[in-house]
């Protein structure tokens, strides 16, 4: 037991600061589109944020962390030897750590999911042996890492199509802003409370039936889309700022839904980064407690609540700054823009969390952004960064993977 | 890590185009007070003028450079990188335009004669007008990249740019009949002095044609 609770110890920490780095940075570009686009203050994301990434870790993250603890590795050769995924988990989740903090100091665009991925596949390929790893279900990862930046980019264009069709091309831009914004509101409110119902309760227990999730999710966003509209029909024309820009007060409608959608944003991005960060942790835990791999014991909630915190923790001390940097960066995302990109990213995270796939929220923003360009919204775009984002997306995995087997080595040779 | 999403953001060349062409205008509008200060006699006064349009001309040109600069081949965006390059120049003529019409005039201490003088500050005027509608337009910019070059913001912009080519067309005609005018009076005038006038006239209406010329650069992005 003695060495359980080291193991224990030891996982927790660096979950904390797998998950402190989370929020401390990759919490920014989930939220600075709405900073930056005046739709939230600073204070007001970080409650937002705080909440909501809790939320979705809790209610929407099982999924993801049961894949990152299980779905990667193939258990049943570790029955004998159970410290071994120990010591592996434990160097996955410090090279993830260590390599986003390298990669955070340097600037380069990595994902959390890349590197722990990475991580996991490194240690057990190399540190147990390449049968260890389950290769169908990495492809199956891989390919959603391809799958969902190209998935957010393709609804992003759509939502943007659709808010110049029917906002900003015509006449009367803030009559119809006011009619379609509650619409937009109720389709994400619906999309993402209906996911979260359907895919991720049940790893807190609740089951609730197919027509009864439709009901409740229905129920859920009239009511936000009520409230939203309520807030909308409030919002009087500024004369003197329209006639600098047209748009100005149709903007500050679609501001509202964006206080929305950052919401869902923040929780995506609780249900996969957090879930993800968190899911070593959970293997670690549930070997320790139980003595063996079993791989049907539950995943213990403050797991979960111990990575929400990391979190909150993260956005306390660093991530404020970040945002207010980031935000002051991204102007050319206003909130009809910032919307339709958050909309969309929020949309295909979550359904990625349901399905259990670790995908990086970075880059399906990212691809959302460019959906919007596609749509001809967003001024300018820089293809050199964007193909920064591409290289480094590559490089990840091999750099997660290397400095896990080092960990890994290191681990086993020195804890019990 | 968490400048991805700031950083595949190009410095976007749209607000600063409508910077520039403010800058532009202001330059221009100088003129209508240089002008009334050189016919009135009062050199200080114009020459304090001058010193403005040399100093606005100056920072059109530094903002000139530094949107060139921030537009790399990189950039995706909705219209050609080169017709906002060239939108950019045409702006930035309605500055120089300026400069070198105060510039002979100052030069020179040149004298307009008190015959034409009312009808010449109102041509100089109907230029400056030119420029205003320019920037009128170009400010309509931001507005059309949101909406995607399409729908009711170009009608309006369409709309700006007609009434633009109307003041134009006022300007050439008032620079004829403003030729006209010192045609009738030139042999009273130092020959050499004559010549210069028929010159600054020539271009200062210069200033309506590049506003003009902005108008046309514009519509060329609406038809994208």
């Amino acid at each position: 037991m003695e060495t359980g609770l080291v193991y224990i110890l030891l996982a927790a920490a660096f979950g904390l600061f797998m998950a402190w780095g989370i929020g401390a940075n990759d919490v920014a570009n989930a939220m600075a589109t709405s900073v930056g686009s005046k739709a939230l203050t600073i204070k007001q994301a970080i409650l937002v944020a705080a909440v909501f990434e809790f939320l979705g870790a809790v209610l929407a993250g099982g999924a993801v962390t049961d894949t990152v603890r299980k779905g990667i590795v193939d258990a049943d050769l570790l029955s004998g030897s159970p410290e071994l995924l120990v010591y592996g988990m434990l160097a996955a989740l410090l090279a993830a750590g260590t390599w986003l903090l390298i990669a955070s100091k340097n600037g380069w665009p990595v994902s959390t999911t890349h590197s722990i991925v990475g991580a996991i596949v490194g240690f057990a390929a190399v540190g147990i042996g390449v049968d260890a790893v389950k290769w169908g279900k990495v492809g199956t990862i891989v390919m959603s890492w391809v799958a969902s930046p190209l998935t957010a980019g393709f609804i992003a264009y759509l939502i943007y199509q659709s808010v110049q069709r029917l906002i900003l091309r015509q006449d009367d831009p803030l009559e119809k802003a006011k009619r379609y914004v509650p619409v937009y509101i109720f389709l994400a409110a619906f999309t993402i409370t209906l996911v979260t119902i359907l895919k991720g309760l049940k790893h807190v227990g609740l089951e609730i039936s197919l027509a009864d999730s439709y009901i409740l999710a229905i129920l859920i966003a009239v009511v936000i889309a009520i409230i939203g509209a309520l807030i909308i029909r409030r919002i009087e024309p500024d004369k003197k700022a329209e006639k600098r820009q047209h748009f100005h007060t149709v903007e500050r409608v679609f501001g509202i839904l964006m206080v929305v959608t950052a919401c869902g944003m923040a929780f995506a991005h609780g249900s996969n980064d957090v879930a993800n960060a968190i899911g070593p942790v959970a293997a670690v835990v549930s070997i320790a407690m139980n003595g063996s791999i079993a791989a049907k014991s539950a995943l213990p909630i403050w797991v979960l609540v111990l990575g929400g915190a990391g979190i909150v923790v993260g956005l306390a001390t660093f991530g404020r700054h970040v945002i207010a940097t980031v935000g002051r960066k991204i102007t050319q995302l206003t909130p009809s823009r910032g919307f339709a990109a958050e909309l969309a990213a929020a949309t295909t995270i979550v359904i990625a969390s349901g399905t259990g796939m670790p995908v990086s929220t970075t880059h399906t923003l990212v691809g959302a952004v460019l959906g919007v360009g596609i749509a001809r919204g967003i001024e300018a775009i820089d293809l050199r960064v964007v193909g920064r984002i591409l290289v480094s997306w590559v490089i990840t995995i091999p750099a997660g993977a290397f400095l896990s087997i080092v960990f890994f080595f290191i681990f086993k040779t020195f804890l019990p | 890590m968490a400048n991805v999403l700031a950083n595949i953001f190009g410095s976007s060349p749209v607000r600063p185009l409508e910077k520039h062409i403010g800058i532009a205008f202001q330059c221009a509008k100088q003129l209508n007070g240089f002008f009334a200060a050189a016919i009135a006699g009062d050199w200080d006064k114009a020459s304090a003028f001058r010193d403005e349009i040399g100093r606005l001309e100056h920072e059109a040109d530094d903002l000139k450079k530094d949107i060139r600069l921030g537009l790399p081949k990189s950039l995706f965006m909705p219209v050609p990188r080169e017709d906002l390059l060239e939108l950019l120049l045409v702006q930035d003529k309605i500055a120089n335009r300026t400069k070198d019409v105060s510039g002979i005039v100052v030069g020179r201490k040149m004298e307009i004669p008190a015959a034409i003088a009312d009808q010449f500050l109102e041509f100089v005027a109907r230029n400056v007008d030119a420029a205003k509608q320019a920037r009128k337009s170009v400010r309509e910019l931001d507005e059309l990249f949101t909406a995607g070059f399409r729908g009711a913001e170009v009608e309006l912009v369409s709309g700006l740019i007609e009434e633009l080519d109307q003041i134009e067309t006022d300007t050439d005609d008032k620079q004829a009949a403003l030729r006209w005018a010192v045609y009738k009076i030139e042999d009273t005038m130092n020959p050499i002095d004559a010549m210069f006038l028929y010159k600054v006239i020539e271009l200062t209406g210069e200033i309506a044609d590049m506003a003009e010329r902005v108008g046309r650069r514009l519509e060329l992005l609406l038809s994208h």
